[in-house]
């Protein structure tokens, strides 16, 4: 690894309660929800919390779900994708409302996440909503001024699936180029079918490893294992790859 | 079966330690890989997990809740290095 900075980061057991304080549908499927969680304090790009649901008899169930903000207040964004088969999601998608009381824990893990004194290029790569702690680190990069070339991959289903779709075409800049890949459905006019990423289009629009990048790489566990899969390849090193799997297919 | 992985363990691990352990490398008895916990394969079942080597799949650790107690195995760690 090219970065010195500290790796340790505080292992917050304790829930807090926190409160939603507005929804925001993102997606046919998807909506981003600002909580405010009082003590929470900030947290670092990349980050993620565990939020933990009860019924009233007792059963509980706990997911981990990846931090969209990175800022210093006791305000976090998530953004949450409704899993057909899921337990939680579909709540939070469907059901949740302002003012509704959720358990949160964390911020959790130090491993996943970009720090602003990092000036190593930066490669993310996300899959559908692997895009969320991504968003976290391209808006700490703006919010900091930070030099560091980045470079983002968004692998989507359609435009309709895009997550933070008028933030991202705010933030492109020289010093953050975004690329899209429509594995199902493109906009009107676009040069390429629709069609999954493949190791071709990965190498021609992600920045090379001879520029020693880092590279995160965020989605569902298949995509995420055969993006890093192609990244080594491409002679990245392992140790530059950081990898977040959401589970799914 | 679909999989997580190591940094979805910050969390359950803060009830055990009180640094993230997800920074934390393992040595794999198995195959003597070193890493990083988040990269290990994380299955769920519940709130229980079994986490696996990346490299070799050997089983690193257990963690199981019984009605009473929280059962962690750490079979498949020689070692763990944990920065501070």
């Amino acid at each position: 690894m090219t970065t010195t900075v500290p790796a340790v980061t505080p292992a917050p057991s304790v829930w807090k309660v926190g409160t939603v304080a507005s929804v925001h549908t993102e997606t046919p499927t998807g909506r981003s929800i600002m909580i405010d969680v009082p003590g929470w304090g900030g947290n670092l790009a990349g980050q993620h919390l565990d939020l933990r649901l009860s019924a009233p008899d007792g059963y509980q169930a706990v997911r981990s779900y990846s931090i969209a903000s990175a800022s210093a207040g006791d305000r976090v964004e998530l953004a949450v994708d409704r899993l057909p088969d899921g337990e939680v999601s579909p709540y939070l998608v469907d059901d949740l409302q302002v003012g509704d009381e959720l358990e949160i824990r964390g911020p959790l893990g130090g491993w996943f996440v970009w720090r602003p004194e990092q000036t190593e290029p930066v490669q993310l790569i996300g899959g559908g909503s692997g895009i969320v702690p991504l968003m976290a680190m391209a808006r700490a990069h703006a919010a900091s001024g930070s030099t560091a070339r980045f470079r983002l991959l968004y692998s989507v289903r359609s435009p309709r699936d895009v997550f933070f779709a008028d933030e991202l075409m705010a933030l492109a800049s020289p010093n953050f180029e975004v690329t899209w890949v429509y594995t199902r459905e493109t906009p009107a006019g676009w040069p390429t079918p629709a069609g999954r990423l493949s190791p071709a289009v990965l190498e021609a629009s992600t920045i090379p490893a001879s520029e020693m990048p880092s590279v995160f790489v965020c989605g569902p566990t298949g995509f995420v294992e055969s993006v890093a899969d192609w990244l080594v390849a491409l002679a990245h090193p392992a140790a530059s790859v950081k990898t977040e799997r959401f589970g799914g297919k | 079966m679909t999989h997580f992985d190591g940094n979805v363990l910050a969390g359950p691990l803060s009830e055990l330690f009180t640094v993230d352990m997800t920074v934390a490398v393992g040595r794999c008895t198995g195959c003597g890989d070193e890493s990083v916990l988040a990269s290990a394969m994380v299955y769920e079942s519940g709130p229980d997990f079994v986490v696996r080597c990346h490299n070799c799949d050997d089983v690193l650790m257990t963690l199981v809740h019984g009605p009473n107690d929280l059962r962690v195995e750490l079979r498949g760690f020689g070692m763990l290095r944990i920065p501070r």
